[in-house]
């Protein structure tokens, strides 16, 4: 018997970071809590558009690790009311630059994104979508059964499913992006800028003093700072807890899936709220699908598998070519949802302490345009026109953004 | 998926029920009188603490009965019950 010795194998350099890896400094103009997709455009806006960079990202695991990981990649801009057509048509407008604009490469791909209708009153509601996208110049189709067949020939429009396809409503410059490169892109150039951006750095209280913020405590010590901003999603009611107010966020389990790597089948993006099922078809070949929202409130990052079951079901009966494949991977992460399916972007009743939650299960489309208004509000102290509408007081005054229709599971 | 402590059945599939958030949430009293802030928090505020949640479930496909339980939001485990009207036991540690 003869024994083999393996070779020692020399290992690969590590390849160069792309930002720098720091500790906290004593104190900053500003701080982010939240190292996600949305926290990181933040402070690269507020560096590059504000000129701000003696600011710190404080991220309390690893970047861009939460929903920023977790998520299903749709970028669309087709929702109903003018608040949401301002701010998710404006976060399209800069995803059409982003590679340019930041520098690196993101795969954003214009594939277009298709939402089904199920119903005679599915379709109603697509139509009024549909029209309100027409008066916002925002690019909108309505297609026929025949019309989705025709972009998407795996899609089963025979009448005699449970839920037919009935029509859909089309917006061609809708696509998908790689989450990740977007992440690091933001975080990179923002880290070019000056930007400390500091993981592992969870903040375990908020400094108030006479209602203005001065600072947050955390686990790598006390850090100062002139303007402090929750961006910390699925966190959010814990963040602001810390700083001494409520926020109407419900905190609930969002899952999603991979198949195993597969010829491309799929060359656009398909919804359908009603059967709570999306999928697209990743560059490398495997179909990403998301469920619906599990129905409690949960932290924990996963959700029951009857979701999945639930979410499969509609999908192998519109997508019959998915029978054979193969599940491989399902995961969960935390979504903010708010009484009203809108975000909330402004002031608090804190002064110099800024909200940015509640995107519930559509945030990652609305990442360039949320950071670009975060960083306004931060830099300017007040709300941009873009996000003005989207205050807190609106669970007082009544004036809600009721996003149900156009965001409804699959947001 | 859950298996769900119902106190009239025993425990059951969460999908035999459905979801009612926070437990003990009352009606405001003189309505006429209160405040839209007020108004906006009994409709729109819910707790969402990260750990022991007190929250309403209700039976569907069962007793169809409601009743309230503590649960952790960190690691979905169950605390005690109670049935409507019934105090509410302790918060677990």
């Amino acid at each position: 018997m003869t024994i083999t010795r393996r070779r020692t194998v020399e290992l690969p350099e590590h390849p160069d970071f792309l930002w720098a890896h720091k500790a906290p400094k004593k104190s900053y103009d500003a701080i982010i809590i939240g190292g996600g997709g949305h926290g990181l455009a933040t402070a690269y806006y507020l560096a590059k558009l504000h000129g701000m960079t003696n600011i710190a990202v404080l991220e309390k695991g690893w970047l861009a690790g939460g929903n920023m990981a977790r998520n299903t990649t749709i970028i669309r801009s087709n929702y109903l009311w003018d608040e949401s057509e301002g701010i998710y048509e404006h976060s399209l407008k800069l995803w059409e630059g982003l590679q340019e604009d930041v520098g690196y490469e993101m795969f954003f791909s214009q594939r277009g994104v298709m939402t089904l209708a199920h119903s005679v009153s599915d379709v109603r509601t697509k139509m009024r979508n549909y029209y309100a996208n027409g008066v916002a110049d925002i690019d909108s189709e309505w297609l026929t059964p025949q019309e989705v067949k025709k972009i998407a020939p795996i899609v089963n429009i025979s009448e005699d499913i449970r839920y037919p396809v009935m029509g859909a409503t089309y917006q061609p410059r809708g696509g998908i992006a790689k989450h990740d490169w977007v992440a690091w892109g933001y975080a990179k150039a923002a880290g070019d800028m000056g930007v400390d951006i500091i993981q592992n750095c969870e903040v375990t209280g908020i400094k108030v003093q006479d209602g203005r913020v001065v600072g947050v405590e955390t686990n790598q010590g006390d850090v100062l700072a002139n303007k402090v901003a929750l961006v910390g999603a699925g966190h959010s009611s814990v963040l602001a807890e810390m700083a001494g107010f409520k926020i109407p966020v419900q905190s609930r389990p969002l899952q999603a899936l991979v198949s195993e790597l597969l010829e491309q089948v799929l060359d656009t993006v398909i919804m359908s709220g009603m059967v709570h099922v999306y999928v697209s078809q990743a560059h490398k070949g495997e179909l990403v699908m998301g469920a619906g929202t599990d129905a409690y409130n949960s932290y924990a990052q996963r959700g029951g598998f009857h979701v999945i079951e639930h979410q499969l079901s509609a999908a192998v009966e519109l997508f019959p070519i998915f029978e054979r494949a193969h599940l491989l991977r399902t995961w969960g992460g935390i979504v903010d949802t708010t009484p009203d399916a809108s975000p909330i972007i402004g002031l608090t009743p804190v002064d110099n302490l800024y909200l940015n939650c509640g995107w519930g299960t559509g945030g990652f489309k609305g990442t360039p345009g949320s950071g670009w208004v975060m960083a306004h509000t931060i830099a300017t102290g007040e709300p941009h026109e873009l996000n003005k509408g989207y205050t807190l007081e609106r669970f007082t005054t009544g004036h809600l953004i009721d996003e149900h229709g156009a965001a409804g599971v699959a947001h | 998926m859950l298996h769900i402590p119902c106190p009239w059945c025993g425990p059951r599939d969460e999908t035999e029920f459905h979801y009612g958030h926070e437990a003990g949430v009352a009606y405001p009293e003189e309505r006429e009188l209160i405040s839209d802030e007020q108004w906006g928090k009994y409709v729109f505020f819910r707790a969402n603490p990260k750990g022991w949640h007190a929250e309403r479930w209700v039976h569907s496909a069962g007793c169809r009965r409601w009743f309230n339980v503590w649960r952790n939001t960190i690691t979905h485990e169950f605390g005690p019950t109670y049935k409507p009207f019934e105090p509410q036991p302790k918060k677990p540690a």
